[in-house]
């Protein structure tokens, strides 16, 4: 146990902690669009599909692995308000509704798996399916719209880049359900999902240069990050890695594609979070360093992230290595 | 229309009270299925198969519904009380940081083992699933209630003003995060968490055994029901005597540390020594309803009563009364009322307990017919006691959110609107009371469904075992 007096003077080893719980911040935010972006994703495509087993098989291939991924949400919730209260007060209370309409979103994705499989009669499962798919698709469209407000310090809750922001992010969650979905699938259902994700993508790419041409033309203000190095990269990255996903998907080369849709995700949380530093609430202004909290708490806070991400990692290695492949016939949810 | 502060008391009171639920279950069942997965490694009985498989429906289903009804709670704290999150964000966030890395985390990754991995990994790493699940979720409480209990006793911290609002700074970890509130909150509420789920197995057992034996409606696994009752009463001799001794520990930490709380939970209202300890009281007017001792009251009290056990020994102690604190008051009748039907029940926990714990010794377990039907009806009485333990904590301790720091109604978010605030309360409301009802639902539904088939490892008929095993 280090001293807390030690603790309280300067940041731990020298390093710009501030910048570090920034990046770190929008690293579990990506992780969790990431991981729960494919639940979603596959949400959104029980939709399209009538078939009762091909619908198991769907409830099936996200089963163990849902509840991990949402506690990524619960933990960008948490390291927020530890790094930057402020921010999380301002920000949660300022999009009062819209986070309300996230975690009624939330409530409904979360539940209807499990109330599906709890009765197997007709009316029953055809309403809670109905719930999945509703809250698969509202949450991430809400989430990129509080994010897209978020970035352009809207007030109002529904603005118009907000919600091509929204649409994008339902796009890419399909993109990546599709991706998830055809490494977990075998047969029939994995040759069907390949023309959705090609769909997917291109709704996604178109959605993301609307995106940034209104950046462009009615955001001055972010107009030059638009076209710094680390935005502009990542910009160039989303086209390449568009690329990778679709040559893959037609080569069947399904870890490949999954991996390019793992990095699609991180390469837009990425823009967002280079179009906003070095502030992190573009209403009040609050940069960095400002918003961060003091010296001590932030020391002990990130000698424990520094020890138990980590941790976290060998958790998700051990869940998934357990139930990688292909779902086998008679698994259900 | 409600205003945003009233508002958002009822909505976070309505949360907390719908949500605890859910985590009371899986911290209860916990232990349980640990030792269930276990014995079921171990002796490849069909027994414990059954046992282990159907009480990890009933977890998972509470693991459901308390991960979407905590998700709210977390961003409540950041939508409704911006001002508190701002003043304590960094005492206050760093617990709940670490509760989803640490703990959170730990569960929800081995439970995706645990409920869909028995075919998939072996007997090891299945173990070590249902101990990190079990894990995780004790895990959960010590963080949350380590920033609870900081709010109860505020210590290692500065307060200062930064943009003319307050901030509470951390100065000593230690101090803060090692409060002394913490054990007391800690040990209580996981002995009352495999309590109340002891008490709903009991319950849940002799319901069947009831049905089985007296109404003579043959149940099929009438064995599997037994051997919930008695893993069931087992328990509760464990942990309803427990219950009531460091409850009154932590009564007397309260007395010391929180004598507004504790003056409430007694309804003291002048300073005085020798008070006794009321088992009743009514006001004589209904326009002194919120005040349980009014003048002119009908009550039975034990003379010097709350005195004793405040001090923990000494009838002739002098008890703070209400009068002494300055402001508003937390609501005397809520709280008084509350504190007095948990110890009740608490101690009718110790007498089901003790009563069944004879039978049982004695063989009669069966025959004792008031005895299932004391059980049956005390299945839910549990939960009941955890909800009526934390309105004591939590409306005891108004007007503050941070005892002497800072109040509740300072604590809301300055933004909001009384039209925002009235629409998620009505929206909760009716989105919570459903979930609590489909909850119920489902779990009656895992009930009637029973335990399911199962082949044992080392006998083909699961029935021979069973009974064998059920009788030993």
């Amino acid at each position: 146990m280090t001293d807390p007096a030690t603790l309280a003077g300067e940041p731990l080893f020298g390093l710009p902690l501030p910048d570090v719980w920034f990046g770190l911040l929008f690293f579990i935010f990506a992780t969790f669009l990431f991981l729960d972006g494919f639940d979603f994703g596959v949400g959104a495509l029980f939709a399209g599909r009538e078939d009762e087993a091909d619908r198991e098989r769907l409830l099936a291939a996200i089963g163990p692995f849902w509840d991990g991924n949402e506690v990524w949400l619960v933990v960008f919730g948490g390291a927020m308000f530890a790094a930057f209260p402020s921010v999380y007060a301002n920000l949660f209370s300022r999009h009062y509704l819209l986070m309300f309409a996230i975690l009624g979103a939330l409530i409904l994705r979360g539940l209807a798996p499990e109330m599906y499989e709890q009765r197997h009669d007709e009316t029953w499962q055809r309403w809670w399916g109905r719930a999945f798919v509703v809250g698969s698709v509202t949450a991430p469209f809400f989430l990129g719209l509080f994010v897209a407000n978020w970035l352009l310090g809207a007030t109002t809750i529904v603005t118009l880049p907000g919600v091509v922001v929204g649409l994008a992010v339902v796009a890419l969650t399909v993109v990546d359900g599709v991706a998830f979905l055809r490494v977990k699938t075998r047969g029939e259902l994995r040759e069907n999902l390949r023309s959705t994700g090609y769909r997917a993508l291109a709704a996604y790419l178109a959605l993301i240069v609307a995106t940034l041409g209104y950046v462009y033309v009615a955001v001055p203000a972010l107009r030059p990050r638009l076209f710094a190095a680390p935005v502009a990269a990542l910009v160039l990255a989303t086209l390449a890695l568009a690329g990778v996903y679709a040559a893959a998907t037609r080569a069947d080369r399904y870890y490949v594609a999954f991996g390019a849709a793992a990095g699609l995700v991180f390469a837009l949380v990425g823009v967002v979070a280079g179009l906003l530093y070095p502030v992190v609430d573009p209403v009040t202004g609050l940069t960095v360093e400002d918003a961060i909290v003091s010296t001590l708490p932030l020391n002990l806070m990130t000698v424990a992230a520094a020890v138990l991400l980590p941790l976290v990692v060998v958790y998700f290695v051990v869940l998934y290595s357990a139930f990688s492949g292909p779902i086998e016939p008679g698994e259900t949810y | 229309m409600i205003d945003p502060v009233s508002a958002s008391r009822i909505q976070f009171a309505l949360t907390t009270i719908v949500h605890i639920v859910f985590p009371v279950v899986s911290m209860g069942l916990a232990p349980f299925l640990i030792y269930f997965t276990w014995k079921e490694i171990r002796t490849g009985e069909a027994i414990y198969e059954q046992l282990r498989r159907f009480w990890t429906r009933i977890f998972a289903v509470s693991f459901v519904v308390g991960t979407v009804t905590g998700i709210v709670l977390e961003f409540e704290f950041g939508t409704n009380f911006a001002a508190f999150s701002t003043a304590a964000g960094e005492l206050f966030g760093g617990p709940l940081a670490v509760e989803g890395m640490m703990a959170f985390m730990l569960e929800a990754t081995f439970l995706g083992v645990f409920v869909f991995g028995r075919e998939r990994v072996g007997n090891a790493l299945y173990m070590v699933s249902a101990v990190a699940v079990g894990l995780g979720t004790w895990l959960s409480a010590v963080w949350i209630l380590i920033a609870n209990s900081w709010m109860q006793t505020p210590r290692g911290f500065e307060l200062v003003t930064e943009n003319g609002q307050p901030i509470v700074t951390l100065v000593d970890p230690i101090a803060a995060y090692a409060n002394p509130r913490f054990p007391w909150m800690f040990v209580h509420m996981q002995n009352a968490a495999v309590e109340s789920v002891a008490l709903f197995m009991a319950g849940l057992g002799a319901y069947f055994v009831f049905r089985h034996y007296v109404w003579e409606y043959p149940v099929e696994n009438v064995r599997f029901w037994e051997a919930t009752l008695k893993f069931g009463l087992l328990a509760l001799l464990i942990t309803a005597p427990l219950q009531v001794v460091h409850g009154d520990l932590y009564a007397r930490h309260v007395f010391v540390t929180q004598p507004q709380k504790f003056a409430a939970m007694e309804a003291v209202w002048e300073t005085s020594s020798y008070v006794p300890e009321y088992v009743v009281a009514f006001p004589t007017s209904l326009g002194d309803l919120l005040d349980p001792r009014a003048k002119e009251i009908f009550g039975i009290g034990i003379p010097g009563g709350a005195s004793w056990l405040a001090s923990g020994g000494d009838p002739q102690a002098t008890i703070q009364g209400l009068e002494e604190f300055e402001g508003p008051q937390p609501p005397v009748a809520l709280v008084f009322w509350a504190f007095r039907l948990m110890v009740a029940l608490g101690f009718w926990f110790v007498l089901l307990a003790v009563w069944g714990g004879y039978r049982w010794w004695r063989g009669e377990l069966r025959e004792d017919d008031l005895l299932q039907k004391a059980l049956m009806l005390s299945a839910p009485l549990g939960i009941v006691a955890v909800e009526l333990g934390w309105i004591v904590t939590e409306v005891g301790r108004q007007p503050w959110v941070i005892q002497d720091v800072l109040k509740t109604a300072d604590g809301v978010s300055s933004g909001l609107t009384a039209a925002e605030a009235t629409t998620t309360l009505v929206g909760f409301a009716v989105v919570y009371l459903a979930l609590l009802a489909l909850y119920a639902y489902v779990v009656a539904r895992i009930v009637r469904a029973g335990p399911p088939a199962v082949t044992d490892a080392r006998d083909r008929t699961v029935t021979a075992v069973t009974e064998a095993s059920a009788d030993d």
